[in-house]
């Protein structure tokens, strides 16, 4: 039914902002018990090796030392730290502790203990003799390389995605309509580059966490900080090789997600040191462990090839990327597919495209999900292809786009074919070219003082949950009185869904923001959901939010005619009250709710699951005004300008949050925040100090508005927001850097040092 | 060794190591608040302030925090809540982690220094990072909290 928006679309306080700001106990770390067992893991110096010999008598015997484990101690059964649906994509290619050392940071051996001091202690008199094996460092040299990354015969791969472990393959794969080598010859101007993206770090604020313990059953219940609670339980199972029902996972709050949160990072250890001891245990990572032994963002190289004619209308795309998964295969086979599915159809014109991949093993740590989850490498190539294509062709790159951007109503070839029924991305770049000024500023401006001024555009989409697979779930109650109780599978993770679910089923029920009482998650008590990730909470289980308060409505209207003895069909819900609107008879809520507990067989409640055979993009135009100093090649942001299509905004302050934040984190990955090894695979970035995410001096002026599509799938007209804002930093910054000193930096981040070399030539 | 010091307006004694830290203190003491993000004096979380000045508690040892007067988020609620209020007004709390360390250093900021800029205010919170808010809500419910009494930031 159609729902009128009162509290959607409004600017609602987060339901938890107070506990949240004033600093309650309510992340993992708080509510974990005193007593607990500290678990620490002991980490490979080496980037590949075999531990020939391990000896942990001496670290056993640490005063305060519950346990010591090594791969002798643990279960044989590979499995995926990967959070995703089963089966999942990602290969089976772990064990909790193997003799095989994939990175430097891979875990040899798992301690717990009564304090850190003993656990410290314990872990510095393991003796491991390790058999040094060559590395594969270069991702570009991994593929069919003789050195295997995962030479063991139980690897395993659950779908069809290319892999091959005997080819440190974790996928490949490609797809082609038209012909895309005769088109690209027809053309007039044809651009062919390879940029290059690093494998950046979520880095949020409250590293990986979690704790468990056995509860009155004997279960092995965990508490961890995670995006998804549904999908710890099976992973945790899979690893531990003990039933599912002897798992219990629980959220707390979460101090930020990013992705990170969709790999079990940190879990593994905890439980298993729980069912070896039966104690309370938990695993605190540090930052450094955050940093070297963690899952960012996966390192990517990718060819652009991209042709136009005279007129500027594009022919033809040919993407090829090389992925980089490091140790171990998580997110691998899917975030690669991102980089051509989510920036090839931001171009409606060309008749012919190609996009090839292959993603590799190599001895780095693994990487994992990091919002914009390969979309965001993908749009730094191809749109700044596109840039430099605006340059060879001599037109405005905002001109460029305008002829060739897609619109509503167009029917995508590289996005599954789907049909895009809502989409204001023509009125995105004609807000943001006003915003920042285009006309006036395009392409530079000299500032006299030996510095210049450039500006610089990219677009970007994302999707909306995925496809065909992500599953939503909710369960709504009516309580006493007349309040309800929302069960939700998704995590909020800061993001805010406890509350803009809230707001949805609010308008749905015409009742207030308060009236939903909002609980997740718990999955021996919430419904299931896949969890928070691939940008589909609001879109997929906002919708299952929708289908239960329809199935809610319904529900009391039957309760209210057997209380009022009249037929349901003469009475209406207005949210405070059934009543007929022809007739005397009307009872309340209030009522309904009360008299429910007495005397009834009917439970008020509803639940509905929601997937969607669609993932409707979200769109954006980001515009970057920066001032390049021609002396060091210093880049300092000025200006930033993103307006974004998310379709309805629910929350039209925890949108622009959401938009500000990601640009910010855009705009690190853009300028600051590198990823370097030494020559035996030793990450350098392994702290705040060394990996530079901006403080609020770097990110200049960042400015969000919204030009809001409906998307009819979606709840009140609403798509996706979380991941999409990430993506146009680097190939915007990038171009106007290049705008302003004519400099074309194609392997991020976009340094003084490159900078200034490129106008050196 | 032991310490005495007066935590959030009451005294409090303390049995430490040489090299307990402060923030290892004040956890054990119940100050849930304070927040610890990455072991080397970058991101502000863990934020009090000793004898009035705002202080990282994570590289603070604890030893010297004999005779001083700290305080936490706990012993502030008041003010903290009247300027997070602003910060709940914007959705600029998010995640919510950093939230305490930055309203800490914000208070002391509005101790300390009258009339800032915004560019100041930048200038002085940067050692507080966040993750989530990209910092620009933030400055608003910065800017509207110290103007409240009328006075434009």
């Amino acid at each position: 039914m159609n729902h009128q928006m009162r509290t959607v679309n409004t600017s609602v306080e987060k339901k938890d902002a107070k506990a949240l700001l004033m600093g309650k106990p309510v992340y993992t770390d708080d509510l974990a018990p005193i007593d607990c067992l500290i678990v620490k893991v002991l980490r490979s110096p080496h980037a590949h090796a075999l531990i020939e010999e391990i000896h942990t008598e001496k670290a056993q015997n640490v005063e305060g030392i519950a346990c010591v484990l090594t791969y002798r101690d643990v279960p044989g059964k590979r499995f995926t730290m990967a959070g995703q649906s089963y089966p999942e994509p990602s290969p089976y290619d772990r064990l909790i502790l193997d003799k095989r050392m994939r990175f430097v940071g891979d875990a040899a051996a798992i301690v717990a203990g009564e304090t850190e001091e003993a656990v410290d202690r314990a872990l510095r008199l393991i003796k491991v003799k390790y058999q040094i094996l060559e590395p594969v460092l270069d991702f570009k040299t991994a593929k069919d390389n003789p050195i295997l990354i995962h030479p063991e015969d139980d690897w395993k791969s659950l779908c069809p995605v290319g892999a091959d472990n005997k080819r440190n393959l974790c996928a490949c794969g490609g797809e082609e309509e038209g012909d895309v080598e005769a088109a690209l010859k027809e053309c007039d101007y044809v651009v062919e580059q390879v940029y290059h993206t690093k494998a950046n770090q979520q880095a949020m604020m409250e590293t990986f966490r979690a704790y468990s313990y056995l509860d009155t059953y004997g279960r092995l219940n965990m508490v961890a900080s995670t995006q998804v609670t549904f999908h710890v339980r099976r992973i945790l199972a899979h690893a531990l090789d003990i039933p599912k029902s002897k798992v219990r996972v629980i959220k707390p709050r979460i101090g930020g997600g990013f992705g990170a949160k969709q790999t079990v990072v940190a879990e593994v250890y905890p439980a298993i040191v729980t069912m070896k001891t039966g104690r309370a245990a938990k695993m605190i990572y540090s930052r450094y462990e955050s940093q070297i032994a963690s899952s960012p963002r996966h390192e990517m190289e990718v060819r652009v090839r991209i042709g136009a004619d005279k007129e500027g209308i594009l022919k033809a795309i040919d993407v090829y990327t090389l992925s980089n998964t490091g140790a171990y295969g998580e997110h691998g086979p899917t975030t690669v597919g991102l980089s051509g599915h989510k920036s090839i159809p931001l171009y409606r014109t060309p008749k012919a495209f190609r996009f090839q991949y292959d993603v590799v093993y190599t001895n780095r740590m693994s990487s994992g999900a990091y919002r914009g989850y390969g979309a965001t490498q993908g749009l730094f190539a191809v749109e700044s292809a596109v840039n430099e294509l605006a340059e060879k062709i001599g037109m405005d790159p905002v001109k460029l786009r305008e002829k060739n951007m897609v619109r509503e109503g167009d029917i995508m070839p590289a996005y599954y074919g789907e049909t895009l029924n809502s989409c204001a991305l023509d009125r995105c770049m004609a807000r943001a070219k006003e915003m920042i000024g285009w006309d006036k500023k395009y392409p530079r401006v000299d500032m006299g003082n030996g510095k210049v001024r450039g500006v610089g555009v990219a677009m970007a989409m994302q999707g909306s949950a995925i496809s065909g697979v992500d599953v939503a779930s909710v369960e709504l109650r009516l309580n006493d009185d007349g309040f309800y109780t929302l069960m939700i599978g998704a995590s909020d993770m800061g993001t805010g869904c406890d509350t803009t679910l809230a707001q949805v089923a609010a308008d749905c029920l015409e009742c207030e923001v308060d009236e939903i009482v909002v609980h997740g998650t718990d999955t021996d008590v919430s419904p299931y959901d896949s969890g928070s990730y691939a940008s589909s909470t609001m879109y997929l289980t906002g919708m299952a939010v929708v289908k239960a308060c329809d199935e809610m409505r319904e529900k009391l209207l039957k309760k209210a005619a057997e209380y009022l003895s009249c037929e349901k069909e003469t009475l209406e819900f207005d949210g405070k009250r059934a009543f007929q609107p022809d007739g005397d008879l009307e009872i309340s809520l209030k009522d309904i709710g009360n008299r429910a507990m007495c005397f009834n067989e009917e439970m008020l409640s509803a639940g509905a699951s929601h997937f969607s055979p669609v993932s409707p993009p979200p769109f954006m135009v980001g515009m970057a005004e920066v001032e390049v100093d021609k002396e060091t090649g210093e880049v300092e942001l000025i200006d930033y300008v993103a307006v974004v299509d998310c379709g309805t905004t629910i929350n039209p302050n925890l949108a622009k949050i959401q938009t500000e934040g990601g640009l910010a984190q855009g705009i690190g990955m853009a300028l600051h925040e590198d990823i370097t090894y030494t020559k035996k695979g030793q990450m350098m970035q392994n702290s705040l100090m060394q990996y530079k995410i901006p403080t609020r001096l770097d990110v200049g002026n960042i400015r969000v508005e919204f030009e809001s599509s409906y998307e009819p799938t979606g709840p009140f007209g609403a798509k996706s927001i979380g991941e999409i804002v990430i993506n146009t930093p680097s190939p915007a910054i990038a171009g106007a850097v290049a705008n302003a000193v004519g400099t074309r930096i194609r392997e991020l981040p976009i340094t003084a040092q490159k900078v200034y070399e490129g106008m050196k030539k | 060794m032991e310490i005495e010091f007066t935590l959030n307006g009451k005294m409090t004694y303390a049995q430490i190591s040489d090299d307990t830290t402060l923030f290892q203190l004040l956890r054990t003491k119940g100050c849930y608040s304070v927040k610890c993000g990455c072991e080397t004096e970058n991101c502000g979380l863990c934020t009090v302030l000793v004898n009035g000045k705002a202080r990282l508690s994570c590289s603070f040892l604890a030893a010297r925090a004999n005779d001083c007067e700290i305080l936490t988020l706990e012993g502030v609620k008041e003010k903290a809540e009247e300027f997070g209020k602003y910060l709940a007004g914007e959705g600029a709390e998010q995640c919510g982690f950093c939230s305490p360390g930055l309203i800490m250093n914000v208070l002391a900021m509005e101790q300390e220094e009258d009339h800032l800029s915004e560019e100041e205010i930048k200038e002085y919170l940067a050692g507080n990072l966040c993750r989530c808010s990209g910092y620009m809500g933030q400055m608003r419910a910065i800017k509207k909290y110290l103007s409240r009494g009328g006075h434009k930031v």
